[in-house]
């Protein structure tokens, strides 16, 4: 399942790195700790949070996340736009909130197995 | 700035209590003591609840960033009035504090769930009338309304 | 699509294997939404009252956040075990405690299945500056 069909089924809107649509997603992690997205996540996990300083982009390329989904509308901090952008990030955003988003991309993963 | 005095629970309409900056052990503490003052009051659940908000954020502010500071509510038929006062750093920008996502947050304050930077921002949705004004090196003041339906007569 | 359902606190139990720590009295208690974040501030802003909490942080401020906002209960994610302090305060403050092994994408993915639904509307409150 590669990040681009989610970010359609779901009507996510891109900010960057739309040229890596073809992400692969094998798994979700919903968080804002970033001490526990650190330790906890996976390569290949879209990773559902509400931060948005530039920090997450660090995260994502340390894990190699398939990207990073912003909930409840949370734009980026300029210099996170800039640096997912440099770094080939994908940023998406959802107007919904963390625990909708979670259920919808929870079900397509399974739905894809 | 008077001594502020923890008053028992009757008909009085005017509370005051004392915030400890620093203490993030009993923070919160007077958002709690307030929900119970306005919920025996017999107050709509969704004032109580609006008030409590209010009043939570600003306490966290207080003990995050401030020496001290007092609270004071007043309650009349038509209101809930939360004051709070502080004395600490101050507010140089109070129009880019807030700001959704501003925040001066420490380490320690973002890891116990703080400090994204909406505080001021949640504090100015649930209320009706906002007050804010600030001096650096001196503190902070807040004040909140959040108006009690009235009951029309049929 | 899954259909919106009431589910009882006891249900939420079953289905993330979940160990209720504090108020066990209130297994029966019935609720339709839920709320997934570590920061409070948006939990502040969005969550409704009866909601669940789903959180990972367990310092016992979640549980003076949920009291402010009336949350039916907090569901501890990640296998977290909460400090006698949390403990003591949700007990004083009669929230119920669940704690799960679940990672909180599985946990609200498994709720969500189930027919338990997001907090979809930020409370609007008409605000003036004076």
């Amino acid at each position: 399942m590669d990040i681009g069909t989610i970010a359609k089924e779901l009507n996510l809107k891109i900010l960057s790195a739309s040229d890596r649509m073809k992400n692969n997603v094998t798994g979700g992690y919903t968080g804002d700790l970033l001490s526990d997205v650190m330790a906890n996540s996976h390569e290949g996990d879209i990773w559902i949070t509400r931060q948005v300083h530039q920090n997450i982009v660090a995260i994502a390329t340390l894990k190699e996340h398939a990207g990073v989904i912003l909930v409840n509308s949370c734009e980026p901090a300029k210099d996170t736009l800039e640096r997912a952008i440099q770094e080939n990030v994908p940023i998406l955003i959802s107007n919904l909130p963390a625990f909708e988003i979670t259920g919808k991309i929870y079900d397509i993963l399974n739905e894809a197995k | 700035m008077k001594p502020a005095v923890n008053s028992p629970e009757n008909n009085l309409d005017n509370y005051s209590f004392n915030i400890e900056g620093g203490n993030f052990n009993d923070a919160g503490t007077v958002s709690t003591r307030i929900k119970s003052i306005l919920k025996q009051r017999g107050l709509p659940n969704d004032i109580v609840r609006r008030s409590s908000i209010v009043c939570y954020e600003a306490e966290i502010n207080i003990v995050s960033y401030a020496r001290k500071g007092t609270v004071n509510l007043t309650v009349t038929s038509e209101a809930v009035e939360i004051e709070l006062i502080d004395e600490g750093p101050g507010i140089p920008d109070i129009k880019q504090a807030m700001e959704q996502g501003y925040s001066t947050a420490s380490q320690q304050i973002r890891e116990m769930g703080f400090g994204a930077g909406m505080g001021l921002h949640n504090i100015k949705t649930y209320s009706d009338i906002f007050d804010i004004s600030s001096e650096v090196n001196k503190g902070t003041s807040l004040k909140m309304i959040i108006k009690i339906p009235q009951q029309t007569p049929q | 699509m899954y259909e919106e359902r009431i589910l009882k606190l006891i249900e939420i139990k079953e289905i993330l294997n979940a160990d209720i720590i504090v108020g066990e009295e209130k297994l029966d208690i019935e609720v339709k939404t839920a709320f997934g974040a570590d920061l409070m501030s948006d939990v502040l802003a969005f969550a409704k009252a009866g909601s669940l909490l789903l959180t990972g942080l367990t310092n016992a401020q979640v549980v003076r956040t949920a009291h402010v906002l009336d949350i039916a209960a907090i569901i501890l994610v990640r296998g977290k075990k909460p400090p006698a302090e949390t403990l003591a305060m949700a007990k004083n403050l009669q929230i119920p405690i669940l704690t799960t092994k679940y990672i909180l994408f599985e946990t609200a993915g498994r709720l969500y299945a189930k027919g338990i639904v997001g907090c979809l509307e930020k409370v609007e409150t008409g605000s003036e500056q004076s």
